[in-house]
């Protein structure tokens, strides 16, 4: 029997005037193939209302959509409609890594250890057509062709720079995501452990081990 | 048939040689030839095919000097000719002849410019002597020859890699140079070494090393980014501290190098024009209007009085924008958020202007090569109108609430100080030199586009702190809403665009021309083979010397300082990494 999810609901935009339902409705059964606990999913729905409404982005920025995702904080766009203004300078406190700009082969290795220093559930919303796909400087040898290339990607949002009103776009769509996601009993995690309990057990044992020989 | 066009071209410059001073010495004669298009915009049309290629009036020729007498010679010049703006150091491959500099330089007292070039004919072991003894500035112009090309400078004090990583293989400007082979993405941690070094040339003349050392084991170390969210781009600081004040700071730059000056080499001339927008996204306007001048200049692509004007409004309102977000960025940083939205607020006004006429917010693509991608729009004139006394109201606003402020004053006035000298020096154009007393405005200096004829103030201060360098700004949004204000129901009619070529050619020759970008002088060095891709275009980044001057304005400041010191310099990463 398949489940039935909820629509998830997001504030004055009816379901149906959201672009590409169909990959989103794919990503929900593929989220709910299992089957979920009536409870724990009512509370996941509470979580994921509570979540979906405050998402803290990461402030980074590499070029020119930068400028842009500042215009989108200030006054005009007011990115706090949505509750994303809570704009964190430590990836440890940020629920969501904003790629605003191209990513250089220098600048890749910490644009990774960044995403690798936020705390699970995290998403990454590659924006402009650089961090999608290397934009115009996709024949260079110094540029990154997408971001997908080393980190996963929740949303793409196109565009050199964006408008601001796809990027408020983007984030509602990223805000469906979260609300599609089972919270408790099965995180979806995207990254596996770097290491299983067992097996960084098992290294401490050898250290150790070494130790004592010596 | 092609050797021989080249021949042609490359005698027929020599031929004009005489006029050329006279052209770089007295830019007066610009204005007079910005006349002539309107008039001869209708006849252009039809023009004869086969037309005798005459030199661009923008073109330079730079004197060979040898390599042993080409630090004497600087010095020279620097001290005896009063040569004391190092304007740009262009590393160029000139495959067979070798590798070598195009050193720029320009007096401030009598506005004469020089070209120098060297030359060095091993490839493998190129060596060139260094001037950084000389400009300040230099330093980082060599350092940036060095990665790209692979030339040691002899006597340079620190030849370490700036904007690739340590561990890069080979010079990727270099023509012969695969560099995506050799560098595969690394996702690797980058390892940078506290060591440099130096090289010289002893009695024997063989090549000794001596090795530097940056930071000592023992030094407190503090890492700025490369993700901060104050250093506007990712720019890595490393700084030592003797307590709360800075001893020694290390900037490594590349983290957004992009390769703009290589893709070039492979794009047609119209090609090229895209990505100009996309260096420093603030001088948009004014990045791309030097490139296209740099090629309509050398082309003889003549542009019509109309696009001139237009061109000017645009740069203007450009400049508007960049200080607003300037003032709006440093309040930010300096935790004044509000004063943030105000001048954001304001920004969005400007926006609207740009978005009606070139249909995009920040990266407008609006200047073309001889002339505009559109006409402006029909509401243009009345916007702009409306919007000049909106912005003179609400200047008065953003003294109310951040400048004139007791904190904002105190955190500001006496902190970075720059003298006149270190300005020079350092190459710092723009209002962040004009708040040390420097006059360099291009222009004034050297007016183009409808400069020459509008009234309007360069302002200069003399304190050279943070606080100057903030109120040179405001001040010049003023100036800026003048010169709009005198040029907006003055745009006289005509085409706003020349025909040219389907497929623009530059005349072979090396050229260079510049603009007042919005934190300072943007110029573009072309060289052409007489193809259709240039053979070496490399910019004048506005924001390069600001950013190798950080270490000299925040020794022995309180590294809490650093941030608004940081934020009046107000560079754009991208524009520096290019």
């Amino acid at each position: 029997m398949a489940i039935r999810t909820k629509r998830p609901k997001i504030k004055n935009i009816p379901y149906e005037e959201f672009k590409d339902n169909e990959t989103y409705e794919k990503l929900v059964a593929e989220l709910n193939a299992n089957g979920v606990n009536v409870v724990v999913k009512t509370l996941d729905d509470l979580f994921d209302w509570g979540r979906s409404n405050s998402l803290w982005p990461l402030t980074f920025a590499t070029s020119c959509c930068g400028i842009e995702f500042m215009a989108v904080c200030a006054a005009r766009y007011d990115i706090a409609r949505f509750g994303f203004e809570v704009t964190r300078n430590s990836p440890r406190q940020a629920d969501v890594i904003l790629v605003n700009g191209t990513i250089t082969h220098k600048m890749a290795p910490v644009l990774k250890r960044l995403y690798d220093q936020m705390a699970d559930p995290k998403y990454v919303v590659a924006i402009g057509g650089c961090a999608v796909a290397g934009g115009p400087f996709t024949k260079s040898y110094h540029v990154v062709k997408g971001v997908d290339k080393i980190i996963p990607v929740d949303v793409y949002v196109p565009g050199c720079p964006p408008r601001p009103e796809s990027f408020l776009y983007g984030m509602m769509q990223l805000q469906r995501i979260v609300k599609a996601e089972n919270f408790f009993g099965t995180t979806n995690r995207k990254q596996k452990d770097p290491q299983t309990l067992s097996e960084s057990l098992e290294s401490i044992r050898e250290v150790v081990d070494k130790q004592q020989e010596a | 048939m092609k050797t021989m066009e080249e021949n042609k071209d490359l005698q027929t410059p020599a031929a004009a040689e005489p006029q050329k001073p006279a052209d770089a010495a007295a830019p007066a004669a610009k204005p007079a030839a910005a006349d002539k298009p309107a008039a001869a915009a209708k006849p252009a049309a039809a023009r004869p095919q086969p037309k005798p290629e005459v030199p661009g009036e923008n073109e330079i020729k730079p004197r060979l000097v040898e390599l042993s007498a080409l630090h004497d010679e600087m010095k020279r010049m620097r001290d005896e000719e009063k040569m004391d703006f190092l304007e740009l150091i262009t590393g160029v491959d000139w495959g067979e002849e070798g590798l070598g500099c195009v050193y720029n330089l320009w007096s401030t007292e009598t506005g004469r410019r020089e070209y120098v070039k060297a030359v060095c004919a091993d490839r493998d072991a190129a060596f060139i002597p260094t001037v950084s003894d000389l400009w300040t500035i230099a330093d980082i112009y060599e350092r940036e020859v060095f990665d790209f090309y692979g030339i040691r400078f002899l006597g340079h004090k620190d030849m370490r890699r700036v904007f690739l990583r340590e561990d890069w293989v080979g010079y990727p400007m270099r023509k012969d140079d695969k560099p995506e082979e050799q560098n595969p993405l690394n996702m690797e941690n980058e390892v940078l070494s506290d060591t440099t070094v130096e090289y010289n040339r002893d009695a024997d003349g063989r090549i000794t090393e001596t090795e530097h050392v940056v930071f000592a084991p023992d030094d407190y170390m503090v890492n700025i980014g490369p993700q901060h969210p104050s250093t506007h781009g990712v720019l890595h600081f490393r700084v030592a501290l003797e307590g709360e004040r800075i001893k020694k700071m290390d900037p490594k730059l590349g983290y957004i190098h992009r390769g703009i000056e290589k893709l070039n080499e492979s794009y047609t001339y119209p090609q090229t024009l895209a990505l100009t927008d996309r260096m420093d996204y603030l001088g948009a306007m004014q990045s791309r209007h030097a490139l296209c001048m740099a090629i309509e200049k050398a082309a003889s692509i003549e542009v019509s009085d109309r696009v001139q004007v237009v061109r000017t409004i645009m740069d203007e309102l450009q400049r508007i924008d960049s200080h607003i977000l300037f003032f709006s960025c440093l309040c930010q940083d300096m935790g004044a958020t509000t004063a943030f939205l105000y001048g954001f607020r304001d920004r969005e006004k400007v926006l609207d202007i740009f978005e009606e006429t070139c249909g995009g917010r920040l990266i407008l693509n609006y200047n073309m090569i001889g002339g505009l991608a559109a006409d402006i729009h029909p509401n243009f004139q009345k916007r702009v109108k409306e919007f000049i006394p909106y912005m003179r109201k609400n200047l008065k606003e953003y003294y109310d609430i951040f400048i004139n402020n007791v904190i904002a004053r105190n955190r500001l006035i006496g902190v970075g100080r720059l003298s006149l000298e270190q300005v020079v020096s350092g190459g710092c154009t723009g209002p962040s030199g004009r708040a040390s007393g420097w006059h360099n405005d291009v222009r004034k200096r050297q007016p183009y586009a409808a400069y020459g004829k509008v009234d309007f103030k360069e302002i200069v201060r003399t304190e050279g702190d943070s606080y100057a360098r903030l109120l040179c700004r405001m001040d010049e949004i003023e100036q800026s809403l003048s010169i709009i204000e005198q040029l907006i129901d003055n745009i006289p009619e005509g085409p706003f665009q020349t025909k040219t070529k389907p497929i623009i050619k530059v005349p072979a020759g090396t050229y260079y021309s510049c603009v007042e970008g919005s934190r300072g002088e943007f110029g573009v060095y072309l060289e052409s083979k007489g193809d259709k891709s240039p053979y070496r275009l490399h910019y004048r980044s506005t924001g390069l010397p600001l950013v190798w001057i950080m270490d000299t304005a925040c020794r022995g400041e309180l590294i809490a300082d650093m941030m608004a010191i940081n934020g009046t310099l107000d560079y754009v990463v991208p524009d520096i990494d290019r």
